[in-house]
């Protein structure tokens, strides 16, 4: 600020840093609050050192909430895959694969949108890209019965990970919801031993919706992590932030960019760099 | 619903002024602030609503409000007037070519809904009774130009395409020869998905755009999209002088303050929106209904 003197205008400057990056109102004031509560314990006078305070405090937010990496273990493991249309999941998929091969597993891919047109094809070319088998049936088909087959031939194959494709669905549209409870259902009945993570993509352009699409996902299935997307844009995907303060899930994965190795682990730290735009993510 | 909505807000702002007689500016700047939540809430873009607050006070500290026996209303009336103006007061048709045929060209970021919507747009003017045809410009998304197909074998539709090796400034130019030897009036152009700040990719449109003359080149963009629309449509407007705006997957509960501040920042009209994924969800689009739930009323 002119004065170079911590005061309200620095305050409404870094607002609007968050503010811009999506972070949203109710966030943005409870992110100020524990900055000033920082600055106050921490006996800091200096504008200068502000900035660097408000990336820990941001990145406190972020842990305190429950960081945990994307892992997967020994045991056999189901991944599903959901979020709303046109969010990246289907590219997202290509790349875990890709990701977990490379940690020498062996995983199939169920494709369990069949709703949208040439969502098979476009998830058999990742399976190709990759090497991945494909479990498909016809488009129209019932999802369902999809994933129940794909469970099956993981099981007989043995995998160690079977992922599994969804159509985009907007979390208001109750039926469509239903049709994933049901998808759901038939994990848990036909392969309860298997270890589940529920993963919910998130276009990192997405606004204060985000917060919407968490938790209503979340009642359908409870959401085990987040893969943010898109952040090779210019947009911060701030949201998440107040679905980790809000609903304490964390982000596990980023994508920046349509490429098989553009996947990354959520890094909140770096995540906190970016927001406060001092590193690109 | 999460959103308490503004008329609510608002009328507990005023609440405490009961039997006070006269409002001062001071009362009507908490009132601002309301709205100016409810707006940033909506994802309207920061810049835009500063603006846009300003324009409001101006009027709201005028007599008008300050007289008033029943002050939330007023404010709530000059919200939503100065919303609406800033959403354009009347609805955009699509424009067609004096000389057929008109060609639609379709821009976007990943994932907005483009490929969808030049089927939608496809099945409107056939309904309108004329003859279109898809032109399939993505090379690079896994089987997008398959997508294309089965949109239009679904509406009846022919789709030109080329394959993925051809540069997508080969395959518009061969389709507007094929549409001339086959007298379709309608071209519409599917592109693939891009950042606004990929050069290269940008510059792929620009030569496009500049092969075949586009009679109208409509950015496609989710509802959902936050702050960021701003960045997104100024990027593309000025690169490449889009006529237009599509809005997509209003179907959600999104308050969609995108298409505020993709409007007050470009001034280019909304012309659709889409409403779902089937082929038939496209609507008109109209700028007070947009105005009263971005406001959540
Ligand atoms: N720039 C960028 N584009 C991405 C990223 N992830 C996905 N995309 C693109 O976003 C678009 C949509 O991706 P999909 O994987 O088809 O998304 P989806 O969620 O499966 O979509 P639906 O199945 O239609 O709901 C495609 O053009 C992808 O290439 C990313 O991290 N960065
Ligand atoms: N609910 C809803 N979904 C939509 C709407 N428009 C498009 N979609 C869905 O959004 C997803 C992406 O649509 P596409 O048409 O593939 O988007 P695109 O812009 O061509 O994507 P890229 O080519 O990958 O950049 C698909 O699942 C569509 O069915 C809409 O108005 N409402
Ligand atoms: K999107
Ligand atoms: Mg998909
Ligand atoms: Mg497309």
């Amino acid at each position: 600020t002119r004065y170079g003197e911590i005061d309200d205008d620095l305050f409404e400057e870094l607002e609007e840093i968050l503010i811009t990056a999506d972070v949203g109102m109710q966030t943005t004031m409870k992110l100020i609050d524990m900055l000033k509560e920082e600055l106050r314990i921490r006996k800091i006078k200096e504008v200068s050192a502000v900035k660097d305070v408000f990336k820990d405090v941001v990145e406190k937010l972020l842990v305190e909430n429950g960081h945990t990496t994307f892992e997967v273990g020994n045991e056999p493991t189901i991944i599903m895959v959901i979020g709303v249309n046109g969010v990246g999941k289907t590219t997202s998929i290509g790349k875990i694969a890709n990701l977990l091969k490379a940690q020498g597993k062996s995983v199939l891919i169920a494709a369990g949108d069949t709703f949208r047109a040439a969502a098979i094809d476009q998830l058999k070319v990742w399976g190709d890209r990759v090497g991945v088998s494909v479990i498909h049936q016809s488009e129209g088909s019932d999802p369902a019965a999809v994933i129940f087959d794909a469970v099956q031939s993981a099981k007989a194959k043995n995998a160690d990970v079977l992922i599994c494709d969804t159509a985009g669905r907007l979390h208001n549209k109750v039926n469509l919801m239903n049709e994933l409870s049901k998808v759901f259902r038939v994990i848990d009945r036909e392969y309860p031993e298997a270890k589940k993570e529920v993963l919910l993509v998130l276009d990192a352009t997405t606004g204060q919706n985000a917060v919407q699409q968490a938790k209503v996902f979340n009642e359908a299935a409870e959401i085990s992590g987040i893969v943010l997307t898109k952040l090779d844009g210019t947009a911060k995907g701030g949201v998440v932030l107040a679905i980790s303060s809000e609903l304490q899930i964390p982000v596990k994965l980023i994508g920046v960019g349509e490429g098989v190795d553009d996947l990354q682990q959520f890094n909140p730290h770096d995540f906190a760099e970016a927001l406060m735009g001092t590193r690109n993510a | 619903m999460v959103f308490e909505s503004l008329a609510e807000k608002l009328q507990g702002a005023f609440k405490n002024l009961k039997g006070k007689g006269k409002l001062t500016e001071k009362d009507v700047k908490d009132a601002m602030r309301e709205v100016k939540l409810a707006l940033l809430e909506a994802d309207v873009n920061f810049k835009v609503v500063k603006d846009f607050i300003k324009s409001v006070t101006d009027r709201a500290v005028g007599e008008e409000v300050l007289q008033s026996l029943t002050p939330a209303q007023q404010v709530i009336k000059i919200v939503n007037e100065e919303l609406t103006a800033l959403m354009g007061t009347t609805q955009s048709k699509l424009k067609y070519a004096s000389q057929p045929p008109t060609i639609i060209m379709m821009a976007g970021l990943q994932g907005a809904g483009k490929t969808t919507t030049c089927g939608k747009l496809g099945q409107l003017l056939k309904k309108d009774g004329k003859k279109p045809l898809l032109v399939a410009c993505d090379v690079y998304r896994p089987a997008a130009i398959k997508q294309l197909q089965v949109v239009g074998e679904k509406l009846d539709i022919p789709v030109f395409e080329m394959g993925d090796q051809v540069s997508p400034v080969e395959i518009a130019k061969k389709a507007l020869e094929h549409a001339a030897y086959y007298t379709y009036d309608v071209v519409i152009v599917d592109t693939a998905g891009r950042l606004h700040i990929d050069e290269k990719l940008m510059q792929e449109l620009i030569d496009v755009k500049a092969a075949i003359d586009p009679t109208e080149i409509l950015l496609v963009l989710d509802a959902m999209t936050g702050q960021d629309a701003v960045n997104v449509a100024e990027h593309f407007n000025e690169q490449l002088e889009v006529n237009g705006v599509i809005l997509t997957k209003l179907d959600g509960d999104t308050r969609g303050g995108a298409a505020l501040s993709v409007k007050a920042v470009t001034g280019k009209p909304i012309k659709y929106a889409c409403v779902g994924e089937k082929l038939t969800d496209i609507e008109a689009f109209y700028p007070d209904r947009m105005a009263s739930r971005i406001l959540g009323m």
